[in-house]
């Protein structure tokens, strides 16, 4: 069994762990996460507050399970955002070639000259801080990566005999793009997104640490973080508990991201 | 090989011109009305208007564009507009800063990371492999700005061996400078070298398999003649590619990492311009990262002939 293979369970517990976190959050937490209890400010772990509270009184944990569905629900959406554009774009680049290729990769190649996050910051002056806006932004962002992997596949697909044969059966060209070339290329959108999704929560955390995510009381891991940092003398919990659940998430992603690879690319396997 | 340096260089023009366009849409795009943002509530139409015309937002946006992109190649990018600075001075005196931080901080993931990663490739599935690959994992699941902030707990306020807050420059006072700059340096180094390992490793692994390698060992070369001379150059191609993504992406990226460490970088700046609706900044900005990235991938790209010879004949 190769590396990867041996760290596909600690990848998948971690994973598996965020999710139930993100569910639980749906319909239960503790407390109220934005109920603020100036009383019960900045208390340590333990007795009621298993994860203390913090400079409002509220119940960290509580708003941890509230952040784990935000962090969800804005990388699950983020990622399906780009995913069905850039398999719409990247296919149709691939596939038809001539002017369209010209003009799809025109924009992408200008986008692609930007740094992700910067890209993300600016679109985000535009859309406001917001969910969908956060969300939209991220998704502009990663949008080209997806459709440079699709139309690579989608290149390469194009000139075997298969889909010659379908052609030559008088097949349209949409029918071919639906049956033939995209389910082709799902193995390299599988692995896309699954790095995609660890680097999409990196991101949104780090832009909620800067102030420009989700607004608050709204909390999301990354703006507990930045909320965190002028109480780390008196209160390091704060800090501690929400870095830890990021941390912890990624590295399930990162280390179940390379055992996806591993099956659905064989080429990569074991590296 | 000159020809090869002219083609990349000509196929930089179009990208650049794109990217400007890119900014100057992006930035017209935004939400609110920048005459009215200058001239504060209590402006009368007429100084409205004499405001637009002074700043040619009444012309076509094309001859808008033409007279701004003019300007920018002159080496005018505007004013703030809350300090009045010009933005240009003001974007390269940052940039001085995180430039500083970054390279330092690239440098000396890579000398760490590159032999790391080729020695776990070399030694592959052993105990030492499965141990760097895992280190390498988890250090690039940690966020820069959480390790920041935990570096900050321990070694500042725990301990009290680094300064909490704070930053000197290195040019003003050499010693204290260093001193401000471990910690937002190693938040960035190991990072950053947990993405390195991995890439350093995959791409040896890549070369370990091909026939000369085989070949080479078949000679009866040593081992460490077979890595070093045969192994090593090739290897480092993706690696070297990477360094130069990470090198574009952490130049206006650093933000993050600025602000956990309150260092005046150029990141800093793009945030607070946002904040402050600063439009003249946030464009120069954008722009000025726009161009360093796809100047620094094209650097990138004119040395890999040094590491691989094949691609200047493509």
């Amino acid at each position: 069994m190769s590396i990867h293979g041996t760290n596909r369970y600690l990848g998948g517990f971690l994973i598996g762990c965020f999710l139930i976190a993100a569910l639980v959050g749906l319909f239960w937490t503790p407390y109220d996460p934005l109920a603020i209890s100036l009383g019960g400010k900045l208390l340590p772990p333990g007795g009621q507050h298993w994860l203390g509270t913090d400079e409002y009184g509220r119940d960290v944990l509580s708003r941890l399970l509230l952040g784990a569905r935000s962090s969800v629900s804005i990388s699950l959406l983020t990622v399906t955002f780009a995913v069905f554009f850039g398999l719409i774009l990247g296919t149709l680049s691939g596939y038809a070639r001539g002017w369209i290729d010209r003009v799809i990769m025109l924009l992408t190649d200008t986008l692609l000259a930007f740094p992700s996050i910067l890209l993300a910051l600016a679109l985000l002056s535009i859309l406001g801080a917001n969910m969908f806006g956060v969300i939209l932004a991220l998704g502009l962002a990663y949008l080209p990566t997806v459709i440079r992997v699709v139309r690579g596949a989608v290149m390469s697909l194009r000139e075997r005999e298969f889909i010659e044969a379908s052609r030559l059966m008088g097949h349209p060209a949409f029918y071919i793009m639906r049956c033939h070339i995209v389910p082709n290329c799902l193995a390299p959108i599988i692995v896309i997104a699954t790095s995609m999704f660890g680097s999409v929560l990196l991101t949104e955390s780090a832009l909620s640490f800067l102030g420009l995510g989700v607004p608050p009381p709204a909390p999301t891991w990354g703006n507990m973080l930045a909320s965190a940092r002028p109480y780390m003398d008196r209160a390091a919990w704060l800090g501690v508990f929400p870095g830890l659940c990021i941390s912890l998430t990624l590295l399930g992603i990162n280390l179940f991201g390379d055992y996806v690879r591993d099956r659905f690319d064989p080429r990569m396997r074991g590296l | 090989m000159l020809r090869f340096v002219f083609s990349r260089l000509l196929t930089a023009a179009p990208t650049l011109l794109l990217v400007s366009i890119a900014v100057f849409t992006l930035i017209r795009l935004v939400p609110g009305d920048p005459v009215g943002l200058m001239l504060g509530d209590n402006a009368d139409e007429a100084a409205y208007a004499a405001m637009s015309q002074r700043l040619g937002l009444d012309q076509p946006i094309v001859v808008q564009f033409l007279t701004w992109l003019k300007a920018v190649l002159q080496g005018d990018l505007g004013n703030s507009i809350t300090t009045g600075q010009p933005v240009l001075s003001l974007v390269l005196h940052r940039f001085a800063v995180s430039a500083q931080l970054v390279l330092i901080a690239v440098a000396i993931a890579t000398v760490i990371a590159v032999p790391l990663g080729m020695l776990a490739a070399w030694r592959q599935n052993s105990a030492f492999d499965l141990a760097v690959i895992t280190g390498a994992t988890a250090l690039m699941s940690i966020p820069t700005f959480w390790l920041g902030l935990m570096l900050l707990l321990f070694l500042g306020l725990n301990l009290g061996w680094l300064p909490v807050l704070g930053y000197v420059s290195i040019a003003d006072d050499f010693w204290s400078g260093l001193v401000y700059l471990v910690m937002p340096v190693a938040s960035l180094v190991l990072h950053e070298a947990g993405i390195l390992v991995r890439m350093a490793r995959a791409s040896t692994l890549d070369v370990l398999r091909l026939d000369y390698v085989t070949h080479a060992r078949a000679k009866g070369l040593s081992e460490g003649t077979v890595l070093i001379r045969h192994v090593a150059r090739n290897a480092f191609g993706p690696t070297w590619t990477l360094l130069g993504l990470i090198l574009g992406n952490l130049l206006g990226g650093v933000a993050v990492v600025e602000t956990v460490f309150t260092i005046p970088g150029l990141g800093r700046l793009i945030v607070e311009s946002i904040y402050g609706r600063d439009y003249p900044v946030l464009q120069g900005c954008l722009l000025f990262v726009a161009t360093t990235y796809v100047i620094v991938n094209l650097i990138v790209d004119l040395c890999y002939p040094i590491f691989d010879p094949r691609v200047k004949a493509q």
